[in-house]
Order: structure tokens, then sequence, then C-alpha cells
């Protein structure tokens, strides 16, 4: 072999192939849609307090409709609740609550819910019989009732939300893991990591999970779209993140009753929380559809 | 199969017990706390030790589950604290209400959804697919209680047709109905339809629909003969599943309109601490979704002949 | 209307110029360029080609169901006199399974599994024609008695997941025979099936041409069943059909190269590997939009002229003399065979070294727990899947075993037990004087699991799309400590590239951005990255197309010899066994039959399994006569297995009650050549052998 130096090229950065993948989903149409709803969102929350024109929990004036000026100059672009505070400043900040509490649920439920995916799936036998059977149980309550029950026990707070939609869907994350290694652990070149005396660990971390992660990335924005929804409705129900700071389905739990007189109060924040999940729920969707042509 | 239903069945069982093992310890680990949820936060000390003693909470903890248990069982849920009668008299009248609200959803959920899930599924791609999928995705974005206050403001506030609370004060109202079933039936449709529409697709897909054409059948005898009643097995166990869904649904809904419901209960007890309402609401949804999870799953082997003659 | 149909006596169907393109995101696919074909009554013609070129489409376009991507963009199909592209969707209906009619490649997919078979059969007459239902009943199950199916009664109330894959098969067949079509269109009929059922189903299928007067077009990769069924033959490669004639002309005086270079690329069982070495076509098939200007084989053709092979489109011409004969070669007159000689692979034979492997009594028993209701009662609940019973043999240095048997005969069993994935139920597994029938990998040392590697079957899967191809490399070398210096492990990773003649930036790419073919040689570098004293190849071609596989198989051969490697070649390919064997290893269900050198395998005496087997492979050598032995029945479920001779229910040669009760002794022929059978060895020995030569020269001439 002659003595030349080998370039062996690098892989392509993480970063790069993220960029080339967000290029693919510009096939899609409906995808597009999607990601430009949730980067719209993720902006104003990022720039909440720039672009917000009030602070969100002064109360400056009290059941103004949209449109109205301010008395200090300024306007109300989309009116202001029951106390005074503008609507259109606290569903800003609402994002931001939203989207710092949603992805952090998500990934806290997916820390937990891969981890028990891979062993159920690629360890088998007792250890997926233990796994499943407390997947179902924990499965087998509604959602909602799940919810209700653990923060009425341990307390509405942003903490105990986050444990509450990791114990809740973990076990939803774990079932799709453990589905998809045991597609993939029949895969010869598991069988070749296996032949060669890989630890269990490796072949789970290296060889399976990165071929499982397009389903999982599509699942994971369903999911973010329903963890939106969950703290929506837990603030909708009273049991979520504590007053004053705004939150969307607070908001309209607060101003539901009356929405008959003033509807624009609860109406902007259910358009919000809508819109919102409708771009992880397009996205998820062209995610799909970009990954399956390929 | 008799086996199969049978260890089904077991399943169940154990599941039940896992699951009424787990709220008694999250609610009744410690008597202390039960007592002053049952006598309020004034009662003194020696109040709550009667109270306790007079209700065997001093037993060792084995022997009060399996009491409790017992009880369940039998029916015997306890006292409601806040209503001050036994928790059956109160959830029974609740339970019925939810259920029509539940089967009149159902009811506009199952035909619509499947229908067009197939006609969707039929033509993979074709514009009608598309709208329907998309409409589908809509839909399912937007929470139940977005959706509610929308749907009130426009029947509600702007036509004025509908009444915006479905107490039912004054005995049944059909016209309270609609909004809530409209609601639920918005959300959850568009999550059956997908199901039913992917479902549909594939099978237009595989090769013995391709053999069915081209052995010459008619298109409507393709779809009806070989397409539906492989296709539709899938939707079958959705459905089934979606029941516990609309246990969510119902809480939300329930609330929104003052509707005397089951869920609206368990939103209560839990916000009151109503410990035994809690756990007897509890117990209820978790028994009715495992038992339509056990009717999904046998539903499924089934309609399977691939698994029923197996 | 359809009766006077089925009186037409002109050209059944006539395709002309026929082109047809896929419509995808990417563009236009043209699947099929400038195809003609004409079909009499009673003819059987072939079609044949590697994957992806265009064979499927040209059936699906006859039938009209394109799918929605699919369009004919130019020429026409008639159909007795009826261009079918003016047919209305009715019209079309009414020839579809009535006058045309067609069996596919996968039964089991064919079928519908939640609908019983009688009642799939009974739709066809039913639709097409004004009957009623017992007499479409008894329509049915006299079509199933016609394709020899056992007990139809019993086959029209099951549901297709109930029979085997060769009696769905069958179903198949009888389906689109029900209404006596014109035109029957079988693709790949038998690639999903065993070798000996498929030896059924090709004659069956050569009985009905003759029973019935159906014109047939007949669709394979395997030009050995084309032999076996056709008349005619068309040969076509990325989309164009390259050569046509008689089955005659085209196997015995090919005169494209492309036809002449797939005849020497595969194994014939008739030659001798030294006389014939197997040669391989250089390249890959062209991808439908990368085809080159002109002559599509024109980068892997040796003849390949500039000028006039790469300016616009090749016409089909037809050979002087020989009416029906058409080349698409613009050089085929120019071409002087006789002074081509391309290399060949195989060939020397080394010798061979130390024993490496020595296996004796091998058992291994997979446990199953059985939950049904008879064995709750009856108390075994738990029963043995015996894979492998009693395995004894043993491999040198640098020789290449074959072990060879059809689906579930536990080749693949015995692979994961001397790889260290599952541990031995009983006997030994002597490696290199060690015992490791015991030693699950994770015992193992790293030297000792590097010396043994695996190249796996599926180039699909065998390698991890997630990682480069040099960061897979790299792996096994750290792991197997053959390096660990980052820079040596690069530089290892480069030769292993080069050994198996791959270019070095090969290395960053995905598997994805590889051919099939180049994947294989990837596992095969992976597998000898550790310098293993033995490679275990698990049908290492099979997946591959037929002008990839004498290359990969040649590279794999040159290694081994190279380094002297013991090979264990699991295969169900009897042909490439017969050319790259030193020792063949007959397997049926989890038993060995028959062992000895290949040349004692492959001639008298034989078991009358290898028997069977042999005069099952289809050989597509026209000078070859082959005994015809059909064996019935199903392969029997290891969980079940019969007693005494595990061949006794399928047996041609069976000897009565004796097979159904004792297990048959190992009697030896010659020193180290041992059949398992109650048959006394003189018997055997009179046996004539399975294939013999018909004509005085032993290859396909070449003028
Ligand atoms: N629906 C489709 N969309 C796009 N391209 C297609 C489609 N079906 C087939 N092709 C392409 O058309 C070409 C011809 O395919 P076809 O299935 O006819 O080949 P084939 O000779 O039958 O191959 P095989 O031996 O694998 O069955 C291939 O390149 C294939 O990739
Ligand atoms: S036309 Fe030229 S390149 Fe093509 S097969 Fe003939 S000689 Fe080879
Ligand atoms: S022992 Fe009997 S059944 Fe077995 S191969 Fe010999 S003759 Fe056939
Ligand atoms: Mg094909």
């Amino acid at each position: 072999m002659s003595e030349q130096t080998i370039e062996i090229p690098r892989r392509e950065s993480s970063i790069l192939r993220a960029i080339k993948s967000v290029a693919l989903l510009r096939e899609s149409a409906v995808g597009m849609v999607g990601l430009a709803i949730v980067l719209f969102w993720v902006l104003v929350a990022l720039f909440a307090d720039l672009l917000a024109p009030f602070p969100p929990n002064a109360t400056i004036m009290p059941l103004v409709m949209p449109g109205t000026e301010a008395p200090d100059g300024g306007m109300f672009l989309l009116g202001t609740d029951h106390i005074g505070r503008d609507i259109l400043s606290r569903i800003m900040h609402g994002a931001r609550q939203v989207l710092i509490y949603g992805p952090l649920a998500t990934v806290c439920a997916y820390s937990v819910g891969i981890p028990m995916g891979l062993a159920a799936g690629y360890v088998g036998g007792l250890t997926d019989e233990v796994l499943s059977f407390i997947a179902n149980v924990i499965l087998s309550f509604p959602v909602l009732v799940l919810y209700v029950i653990i923060i009425a026990t341990i307390g509405a707070s942003a903490v105990n939300i986050v444990i509450a939609v990791t114990f809740a869907s973990a076990p939803g994350i774990m079932r799709i893991v453990r589905g998809l290694v045991l597609d993939l652990r029949s895969r010869e070149y598991v069988f070749a990591a296996q032949t060669r005396g890989e630890p269990p660990w490796r072949i789970m971390a290296v060889e399976i999970l990165p071929n499982a992660r397009g389903p999982l990335i599509v699942d994971a924005c369903l999911r973010l779209g329903y963890v939106i929804i969950t703290i929506g409705v837990l603030g909708f129900l009273g049991l979520g993140l504590p007053p004053p700071d705004p939150d969307w389905g607070g908001m309209i739990n607060e101003t539901r009753q009356m929405a008959m007189a003033f509807p624009h109060m609860a109406l902007f924040p259910c358009l919000a929380i809508s819109s919102l999940v409708l771009g992880f729920n397009l996205l998820a969707d062209g995610l799909r559809e970009v990954s399956l042509r390929d | 199969m008799m086996i199969f239903v049978l260890r089904r069945c077991g399943t169940m069982v154990l599941t039940m017990l896992v699951v009424s093992l787990l709220l008694f310890l999250l609610l009744e680990i410690s008597p202390g706390n039960v007592a002053t949820k049952v006598l309020g936060p004034y009662s003194s000390e020696e109040q709550r030790n009667l109270w306790l003693e007079a209700h065997g909470y001093f037993d060792p903890i084995y022997e009060r589950y399996f009491r409790w248990l017992g009880n369940f069982v039998i029916g015997d849920f306890g006292d409601s604290i806040r209503f001050k009668v036994p928790v059956g008299e109160v959830l029974w009248p609740r339970l019925a209400n939810t259920g029509i609200l539940a089967l009149a959803t159902l009811g506009v959920v199952v035909p619509v959804s499947l229908i067009l899930g197939v006609l969707a599924g039929m033509r993979e791609g074709s514009t009608l697919d598309r709208t329907i999928s998309v409409s589908s995705i809509v839909t399912t974005s937007v929470p139940e209680f977005a959706s509610a206050v929308l749907l009130s403001a426009v029947f509600v506030f702007l036509l004025d047709i509908l009444p915006g609370t479905s107490g039912m004060s004054e005995g049944f109202d059909l016209k309270q109905l609609i909004l809530p079933v409209m609601v639920l039936a918005v959300y959850d449709f568009g999550y059956v339809t997908r199901m039913t529409r992917a479902s549909m697709a594939e099978v237009m897909l595989t090769h013995y629909i391709r053999t069915a054409v081209l052995k010459g059948l008619p298109y409507k005898t393709v779809i009806a003969r070989h397409a539906l009643r492989n296709a539709l097995i899938t939707p079958f166990t959705v459905i089934m599943l979606q029941i516990n869904w609309l246990l969510s649904g119902v809480i939300v809904v329930e609330y929104y309109f003052a509707y005397k419901g089951f869920g609206a209960l368990l939103l209560e007890a839990s916000l009151n601490s109503d410990i035994f309402v809690i756990e007897a609401c509890a117990m209820v949804a978790v028994f009715v979704a495992v038992a339509t999870q056990t009717i999904a799953d046998v539903g499924y082997t089934y309609l399977n002949p691939r698994i029923r003659f197996s | 209307m359809s009766t006077n149909g089925k009186d037409y006596d002109g050209p059944i169907l006539e395709c002309k110029d026929l082109s047809i393109s896929y419509f995808t995101r990417a563009g236009e696919i043209p699947a099929v360029v400038d195809f003609n074909l004409t079909l009499r009554q009673g003819d059987s013609v072939g079609l044949v080609g590697e994957s992806g070129c265009g064979k499927s489409t040209v059936a699906m376009a006859i039938m009209q169901y394109m799918g929605n991507n699919g369009g004919i963009v130019g020429g026409s199909i008639v159909y007795k006199g009826r261009d079918l592209a003016t047919l209305s969707e009715e019209e079309l209906r009414q020839l579809r399974g009535n006058e045309i009619a067609m069996v596919y490649q996968e039964p089991m997919a064919a079928l519908n599994p939640s609908m019983t078979l009688g009642r799939q059969l009974m739709e066809v007459p039913l639709c097409h024609e004004d009957i009623n239902e017992e007499e479409a009943y008894s329509r049915a199950i006299k079509i199933l008695a016609d394709v020899h199916l056992p007990d139809p009664e019993r086959v029209m109330s099951s549901y297709p997941h109930q029979i085997s894959g060769g009696q769905q098969q069958r179903v198949v067949i009888a389906m689109a025979l029900l209404s006596n079509p014109s035109l029957l269109l079988l693709d790949e009929p038998t690639t999903a099936l065993d070798v000996t059922v498929e030896a059924g189903i090709i004659e069956l299928i050569a009985e009905i041409a003759k029973k019935f007067h159906t014109s047939m077009i007949y669709i394979s990769h395997n030009l050995g069943l084309i032999l076996a069924t056709c008349d005619r033959v068309n040969v076509m490669y990325s989309g164009q059909v390259v050569e046509e004639g008689t089955v005659d002309e085209v196997f015995d005086h090919m005169r494209h190269p492309y036809t002449k270079g797939l005849f020497s690329a595969i194994p014939l069982p008739g030659a001798d590997k030294t006389a014939r070495p197997l040669v391989p076509i250089r390249g890959q098939l062209p991808l439908p939009h990368e085809r080159p200007p002109g002559c599509y084989f024109g980068p892997r053709c040796d003849h390949f002229a500039e000028g006039s092979c790469n300016s616009g489109l090749i016409q089909m011409t037809s050979v002087s003399g020989e009416a029906g004969h058409g080349v698409r070669c613009c050089r085929w007159d120019d071409i002087d065979w006789d002074a081509y000689r391309p290399e060949g692979v195989g060939g020397a034979t080394i010798t061979q070294g130390e024993r490496v492997l020595s296996i004796n009594k091998m058992r291994k028993y997979y446990e199953i727990h059985d939950n049904s209701i008879a064995a709750l009662i009856k108390g075994n609940r738990v029963r043995y899947v015996k894979a492998n019973e009693s395995i004894s043999f043993e491999a040198m240095e640098s020789q290449t075993v074959a072990i060879v048997g059809e689906s579930g005969c536990g080749k693949s069993t015995f692979a994961k037990v001397l790889m260290g994935l599952e541990t031995a139920t009983d006997g030994e597994v002597v490696f290199k004087g060690e015992d490791v029938s015991n030693y699950p990998v994770q015992k193992r040392t790293p030297k000792q699991v590097g010396s043994v590697q695996m190249v796996f079957q599926n180039p699909f899967d065998t390698l991890n799309p997630s990682h480069s191809v040099g960061a897979q490399l790299a792996r096994v070398i750290r792991k197997f400590g053959v390096e660990s210096d980052k820079h040596k492990i690069e530089h290892r990773v480069m030769e292993l590239l080069d050994l198996v003649k791959l270019p070095r930036d090969f290395a960053r790419r995905r598997p994805r951005q590889l051919s099939g073919g180049q994947k294989q040689r990837v596992g095969i570098a992976r597998a000898f990255a550790g310098n293993p004293s033995m490679v275990v190849a698990d049908e290492p071609v099979s997946a591959l197309d037929v002008s990839v596989q004498a290359a990969v198989t040649g590279l794999l051969m040159d290694i081994q010899r190279e380094f002297r490697t013991t090979l264990l070649f699991i295969s169900h390919d009897l042909s490439l066994v017969r050319y790259l064997a030193d020792r063949v290893v007959v397997m049926y269900l989890g038993h060995i039959v028959e062992q000895g050198t290949t040349d004692e395998v492959f001639s008298p005496p034989y078991h009358p399994y290898t028997e069977a087997l042999l005069s099952a492979v289809p050989i597509a050598d026209t000078s070859i006569e082959k005994k015809r032995i059909i064996l019935e029945g199903n392969l029997p479920s290891v969980i079940n297995p019969p007693k005494g001779c595990p061949f006794n229910t399928r047996c041609q040669r069976k000897l009565g009650s004796i097979c159904e009760t004792e297990d048959p002794p190992f009697v030896e022929d010659a020193s180290g050549h041992v059949i398992s059978c109650h048959i006394p060895m003189e018997e055997l020995r009179k046996v004539e052998p399975v294939i013999k030569m018909h004509k005085e020269e032993d290859q396909p001439a070449a003028e």
C-alpha cells in the first residue's frame, strides 16, 4: 500500500443536514405553511418584550373593544380584558409561556419514553412485558382524567405540568419507539453489530435509534401540538399556570363568562392557540409526506 | 380465539386492579390528608382522629386497601364530601347524561369520518383527498375549549339560534345538546377520518386490489367487496379507542356548557378535593377505557381472518 | 362480444413501437422504449431481463393498468385488432380477467386475505358470464383440480393464509384460467417460491399452454425458466429489447454483447468451472434517467465504438438469414467473437490447509410456548423447533464449503450458532481447536469474534443507513483491535475499499448513495476487516442483479483465496455452488442428508433429495437434458417433522414403511462422501445422472 495521505472527508455537520432537510420540506406546501406559522410564533415569543405595546400584567382600561386608543397614546389593537390588560400584549407573552413549557415537557417525555421503548423493543422478554404493562395501565386513563387527578393532587405549577405531561406521554412514546425498534432490530446491520459483539446499549443507541428518527420527528411535532393543547386545557380548567402571568388557556377561562358581550376577549387567545397547534400539525404532515417520498 | 378473549379479559381485570392500587396510593396513602379533606381544614386534631378511628384508617394499609377494593366492587364508593350523599347517587345520573352526549357524538363522528375517510383514501392525491385531509388537520388543531368559544360566538352571539349553556335545568332539551356535540365532533372526526383515509389508501395500493381490478370486476364491486372489508378493520379499532379520548373531551365541554355530566363532576371533585368522588370517577373512566380497548382488540382479531384462523 | 372475440384468428397481440413512461417529481422516467412484439395464437414469448428493465411495465401496459403516474407515451397495443388505448373503461373491464388474465409474482399478496378462495375464484365467471352460483362453484372446483390442487373443496373454503405458497400460486393460476383467456401474462410467477416448488409450477404452466392453447407472455429474470416455458424470447436491457428471436437462436447464437455477457455471467451447472469460468459484466445497470446517448449498454460494452455506438438511438436490425431474430446493436456483424477472450473469475483451485472448523453432532432446538387449548389439555406446553439436528462436518483453511437447501432447512440457524448469536443445544463446534458451541458472542475474545465474520444477504439492509461507509468500516477495525490509532484506522479503511475495488471517496458516502452491488462489496470489506480465518456468506449475491452477481462472487472468491480464508457459502443456487465450492453440504429440514466434494455431490450416487433438487434447478443451456423429478407436497414444518427419514413425505424413491419409522443411516460412499438414506449404496450408484449433455459441445456456441 503506497504511503499517501488519505483524506477522510468529514461527516456532514448536523446543522448542514438539518438545513438540507428543511430544504426538502420546501416540496410540501402544507409543511411550509406549518413551518411559517411555527416560526412566526417563535419570533413573537422571542421578541415579546420588544413587540408587545404594553406590559402584559398592567391594568390600564377595562373592557375596551379592539382598536381603541389608549389614554397615554398607543392603541389596544385587540382590546383589553375585564380588568384592563391589553390582550395583544398578553397573547404575545403567553406565546412565550407556551413555547417554553410545551417543548420542555415534550423533551422530558421523550427522554423518558425513548429509553423505555428501546429497552422494551430490543431486550424484549420480561423487560418488555413489564414495561408494556406499565404503559398500558397509564394509557388506559383517559388523558385529561389523568391530568386532572395529577394536578389536583400535586397542585398547579409549571413544573408540575411538565411532570404530568411527561408521566402521561412517555408511555405513548415508548410504544412508538418499541414498534420501530421491533422492526429495525431484525435488520442485517443490527445482526452484523451483534456478530461483532457490540454491547446492547451501543446497538440501541448507535445502530437502531438514528434510523428511527424520521417517524419520531414527525411524532414529536404532533405531540408538541397536543402538549400545547393540554397546557391550554389545563389553563382553561383553572389548573394551569398560576395567574397573573398570561397563559392562553387561562385567558379564555377568565373571560369566557363575558364572552357573550365582549367576544374578543376569548376569541383572540383561541385563535392564537389554534393557529400554533395547526402550525405544528401541518409541519408534521409535511415532514411525513417528505419522508415517505425519500 | 376463546383463549384469546379470556386472556384479554384477564389483562383487563389486572389493569383495573393496578389502577385501583395506584389511585389508592395516590389519594389515601396518608390518612391525615383524607381526614382533613373530609372534615375540612378547620377540624381539630381530635375530631380527625375520631373519624379515622371510626372508619378503620388505623388498620394496616393492605387491610385498608382490600376493604376499600371490596366496597368498590359492590358499588359502595363512600359518601361525597360536597354533596353529603353516597357517591353512587351523584355519579350514576351524571354518567347517564355523559352517555347521551358521547353516543350522540359518536353518532355524528362515525358515519361522517368513515365516509370522508373512504372517499379520500379511494383516490389518493386527488383534490377531494387533499381537501378532506387538510380540513381534518385544521379541525383537530382547534382545541375543544377554543372551538366551544368560536362556535358559541357564531351560533349564540351572532346568529342567536342556539342556547349558550346546556344545564338542562328544565328537563332534557335537544337544542342544548347540539353545541356540545358539535364541539366534540369537530375535534374528534379529524383523527378518525385520517386513520380511515390512511387505511383505505394503503388497501387501494395492495396487490389484491390490483388482482380484483384485473379480474375485470366493476370498480364498485372492487371497492365494496374487496377494499372496504379490509380497510375498515383499522378504523374500527380507532373508533373504539376514540372513546377514551372522548372521555377527556367531555370534561372540557361539560365544564364549558355547564352540562351536568360525569366530566364536570370529576372536575368539580378534583377542584374541591372530594376524594371519594374522584376515586369513583377515575375508576369508572378507566373501566370504560379498558373495556373499549378490550372490545377493540377482540374485534380486531375477529375481523382479521389471518389471526382468527391460526 | 366476448365470444366472437375468442374466435379471432389474426395475431392475438401486437405491440408497436410502444414507449411507456412514469411521471415523477424528478421528471419523466422512460421505463420502456420502442417495444415491439407480435403474439399469435398458442405462442409463448419470454421477456427476460434484470430488475428494473421494464418487464412488468410492459405487462401492466397490456392490462392498461398503469397506476396514476404511468402512461403510454408512444406506439400502440393492439389486442385482436382493437387498439387498447381507444377502449372505454367498461370495454377494458370486459377484457380483463376474461380475455387477458394475469398471474403475479407474490401469490400471497395477490389474494385478498379476508375472503375465502372459493369466493375469489367464483367472482371471475360470475362477473363475466351469465351463470349462477352453482355453476360457478363447479367450474371453480374443476379448475382447481386442473391445476392439481388436492382436495379442491377444502381449498374453496380456505383463506389464503391457510395454504402454502406453492398452492396459493396454483390458485392464482386457476383464477387466471377460469374464463379460458386468450392471453395469459405471467409476471415472475415462481420468484417467491422454493426451487422444488417452482419446478412443479413451471411444469403446470407448460402443461396449460399445451392443453388450453393459450398465448402466453412469460416474464422472468431467469433464463433457465424461459427455456423451460417459451418458444420465443425477448431480452430486455434498461427499457429496450436488445435481442429477440426463438429460444434456440437467442440461447445458442446470440448476437448482442449484452445477451452474450449475460450468458457468460451466469453459472451453468452443465459446465465445469475450469472449462467455462464466469465472466462478469463490468459496471452496473444505468438508472432510467442516467442512460447514455446511443446504445444504453455502451458504458458496459467491450465492443463499444466511439461514433457509431453513441450517436442516436440504435435500431433493431434483423440477423441475416434468421427471419425472426433481431438485435439492437449496430456492430453485431463486426464483432469478432472468436478473438474475444475476456478474463473470467474462478478457476485455480488451491491447496487446502489444516482443519479450521469441525462440527460434531451439533443440535439446535428452539423452544416455543404453545398456548393453544389442545396443548393446555395435553400439558405439553413447550414444543421444540428442531432447527438443526445432528450436524457434523469439517472445513479446512482456504476451503469453500457450500451449504445448500431450501428455505427453512436450518441454514441460517446454523450460521447463528457459529457466530455465537445462539448457543448450541448439544454437540460441539470446534473452531481452531476450541469448542465455541456454548460461547455466545459476548463471551468470545475480540480476536475470536474477528476471526469469524459474516457477509449478509440483503444489500439494502446490510449497511446502517445512518452512518457513512467509512465510519462503519472504521468501527469494525477499532472493535477488533486491528488498529487503534485514528490515522492508521483511516488508512486501513482505504485499504479495505481498495480491496473490494471501490473508489476511496466512497468512505464519505452514505449507503443510500450506493447501488446494491456496491453495498454488498462494502459488506464484504466489513467482513474481512478483522482478518478473519473464516467467513460465513449467507446468500451473498441472491438479491443482486444477474449481471452484477458474477462480479461480486468473483471478488469474494479472490479475496478468500488471497487470505486463505475458509468460506462457508450458504446458498440455494446449486449452479453457483457448483462453480465455487470445494465441498457441498445438502440440508433438508435441519438434517444433513448428503455431503461430499462438489463433484461427488453433483454426480451419482445421489441422495434422493439432492437428485430432486438438481433436477429442479432451471438451467439456461439448450445443450443440457435434465431428468425431470417433481416433488409432491410441501415442505413439512420443522415444529412437526416427519418421523424416520425427514424427507419421507416427499421422497420420490421412498422404500416403504422403514423410511417412516427408522432414522436412515449415514453411509459413506467414498471417503468423505456421506449419504443418509435407507436405500443401499449399490442401488444409489446405479441412478442415472440428472444432468446430461445431449449435444457434443458443452458451451453455447460462439461463432
Ligand atoms: N410507479 C412508478 N413510478 C416511477 N417509476 C417506476 C414506477 N414503476 C416502475 N418504475 C420504474 O420503471 C422502470 C421499469 O420498472 P419495471 O417494474 O417494469 O421493471 P421490471 O423489469 O419488472 O423489474 P423487476 O425485475 O424488478 O420486476 C424501473 O426503472 C422502475 O424504477
Ligand atoms: S451498439 Fe455498440 S455499445 Fe451497444 S452493444 Fe453494440 S457494440 Fe456494444
Ligand atoms: S430414507 Fe427413504 S424416504 Fe428418506 S431419502 Fe431414503 S428412500 Fe427417501
Ligand atoms: Mg417486475
